[in-house]
């Protein structure tokens, strides 16, 4: 079992009671990365965070240089950052707005002097009350420092960030969707392409739209250079990343660990990690990056965390988050949840999507119930067809966004791995775990 | 002219929420939270006053307004009590505690009590799945909350003892911006044409050095 000891890059404060505030920022090297990079051109700083091959860490993976890149041969209007954190079991960011806001604050200027953009949004999730106060008091803190506002650090370039409390809903954590929000409107993703808000953004101007976790990055980056960063990790898998670990094991949490060098079985086993499986069970499945992710068995545990090994095993990364299911756990009610999760959540538009996750969440209750018909299975497969065709992995897409065709992965998962469960359930006419739908 | 329904200071606000953003009706979802802040829930006379700050109809307000779970457009109990439901919540008791829940406050999952002290809902994933399960209270998280915790929290709600962490339905951010660039748009567009040019500049002086 090798958990590495790699620095810790985003959560280096973390020990301290008083990580959010800027006397704790400041003693521990906080706005140093601003600093440097203030004394270099824009092309440098963002040649820097090229280089480094940062991986988008909200859910699609995509690097952040190339994001940046995109927008080079035109000026850039906004910065977005994207910590609308609701993929479910994913808790990353929510520690990070609350324990370390400078860094996250710091991260985004630099992000913006790098692209020239005197405009940024930090969109936070509603129900992050604590991180909103954390982050407005952070700028608060941050305008008073120098390091915000006019003529920042006597550089000549000034910049202001706004921070946008969302209002619960899922779907704005979708890049579109959450510009749509941040004007204003309901949460519904727009029509692709553009593909990227780099063409067309926040109030149709070109927009970079970055996550928390990605952003929080640069400031180590810009302080220990990018060779520095590349040096951990593997492949485009570089540097550490924040798992958010939960579920059924006996130290659920987020952990920074080395990307790739680390694997799902010291995530969930190693004492210093996840602890292993309380109660003496043994592990059912695991879910290896949020609920959009198809789901992995025991046989896949020794599988590194990065993201082209997982994406070739079939399933993602995703958003960092691995929820482990115990022997004990009843996979029907479980699909179930996360399907109601969807159907709760989409946004409506499209039918496939707004339609088959509600046929879906009432197959699965009914089979969880007991009241499961011969054929539910099939039907169930057959829906998830009609959202996702062939219900491969990456899903095709039939919709306006990815929400709908991601729906299948646990469905599809499930009945793969533990058909005979909810054939159990359809036979008997009753939940052989003894457990039932709720809500 | 009708009396104004949130009172001068939030009004106030309201208008130094509005000139944050480029376009107003970006202030809409911030100024809903001040409404609610106002009023415990989103009441038809504020939206109408939302409007008429953002530029748009009332029926637009109430449109956005119920797309978002946070924002209560039908009256709730001082203390809304969220209980995470999810699958990592799930795993770790969150139906049960739910269930305590309806029964140790007398209510069903999306009601509110007669007194109006409480309405409890079920949400999706709060973000705080490594204290499962957890819940919320007006947006306060509470987590790895036992059945005996649960009782604690409503003990303590209801005699005020949680005053300092919990404020009123509707209180998100009792943190008010006090920085800010504060400089007109000409200004921010003259900076920004002259960057725009600098850095074309310095694109073509690598170009011709490549090509040379």
């Amino acid at each position: 079992m090798a958990v590495t000891d790699a620095p810790r890059i985003v959560t280096s404060r973390l020990a301290y009671d008083d990580s959010h505030t800027l006397e704790r920022y400041l003693a521990t090297g906080g706005y140093e990365g601003l600093r440097k990079a203030l004394t270099m051109t824009p092309e440098a700083v963002a040649a820097e965070v090229d280089a480094v091959s940062l991986l988008g860490r909200g859910g699609a993976g995509f690097p952040a240089g190339r994001k940046w890149s995109m927008l080079r041969k035109a000026p850039t209007s906004y910065l977005v950052v994207n910590g609308d954190e609701s993929e479910p079991a994913t808790f990353k960011d929510h520690l990070l707005v609350e324990r370390d806001p400078h860094q996250l604050v710091e991260g985004v200027l630099i992000a913006c002097y790098a692209l020239q953009v005197t405009t940024a949004f930090i969109y936070i999730r509603g129900e992050f009350a604590l991180g909103l106060e954390r982050v407005t008091g952070a700028l608060n803190d941050a305008y008073g420092h120098g390091a915000v506002g006019r003529d920042i650090f006597g550089s000549g370039f000034s910049i202001d960030v706004v921070v946008h409390p969302g209002a619960g809903a899922y779907i704005c954590g979708e890049e579109t969707a959450l510009l749509e929000s941040l004007e204003g409107k309901r949460g519904f993703p727009r029509i692709k392409p553009p593909y990227f808000p780099a063409a067309i953004g926040l109030y149709g101007e070109p927009t970079v739209v970055n996550n928390v976790e990605t952003l929080s990055n640069l400031p180590w980056v810009l302080v220990n250079g990018a060779a520095a960063f590349t040096a951990l990790g593997e492949g485009r898998s570089t540097g550490t990343r924040l798992f958010a670990l939960a579920g059924h094991v006996r130290n659920p949490g987020v952990y920074e660990v080395e990307m790739v060098k680390t694997t799902f079985r010291d995530l969930i086993h190693a004492p210093v990690l996840g602890g292993g499986i309380p109660g003496g069970r043994e592990l059912k499945a695991f879910i290896p990056g949020g609920a959009s992710a198809p789901w992995f068995g025991p046989d896949q545990v020794d599988l590194p965390l990065g993201q082209d090994e997982v994406g070739a095993a079939g399933s993602m990364l995703g958003s960092g988050s691995v929820v482990v299911m115990d022997d004990a756990t009843c996979v029907v009610r479980a699909a179930w949840r996360i399907t109601r999760f969807f159907w709760r959540e989409s946004c409506g538009q499209c039918t496939p999507c707004r339609e088959g996750s509600g046929w879906l969440e009432k197959i699965l209750r009914r089979i969880e119930d007991g009241e499961g018909r011969h054929g539910d299975l099939d039907l169930l497969m057959d829906i998830s067809d009609n959202l996702a065709p062939g219900v491969s992995w990456p899903p095709q897409q039939t919709t306006i966004c990815v929400l709908g065709p991601s729906i299948p992965s646990s469905i599809a998962s499930a009945i793969r791995m533990f058909r005979d469960e909810f054939l159990v359930h359809i036979k008997d006419g009753a939940c052989p775990f003894g457990s039932a739908p709720h809500g | 002219m009708t009396q104004a329904h949130l009172a001068p200071e939030v009004m106030a606000r309201a208008r130094e929420i509005v000139a944050l953003y480029p376009h107003p009706r970006s202030a809409l979802i911030p100024l809903c939270h001040l409404a609610q802040e106002h009023d415990g829930w989103l009441r038809p006379e504020a939206m109408v006053e939302i409007a008429e700050l953002v530029g748009i109809t009332p029926a637009e307000v109430l449109g956005t307004a119920t797309f978002y779970d946070m924002l209560h457009t039908d009256e709730v109990g001082r203390y809304v009590v969220t209980v995470c439901t999810n699958i990592a919540c799930m795993l770790r008791g969150a139906y049960e505690l739910l269930e305590h829940a309806e029964q140790s406050l007398g209510i069903r999952t999306g009601s509110t009590s007669a007194d109006g002290s409480f309405t409890l809902e079920d949400a999706e994933c709060l973000a705080d799945c490594g204290r499962a399960p957890c819940l919320q209270v007006n947006h306060r998280f509470f987590g790895d909350v036992t059945h005996e915790d649960f009782d604690r929290i409503v003990d303590d709600l209801r005699a005020g003892r949680l005053a300092d962490e919990v404020p009123p339905h509707g209180t998100l951010v009792r943190v008010r911006r006090d920085g800010g660039l504060r400089v007109d748009a000409e200004t921010v567009g003259s900076e920004r044409r002259a960057t725009a040019a600098a850095m074309a500049e310095r694109a073509a002086a690598s170009e011709s050095k490549g090509a040379g």
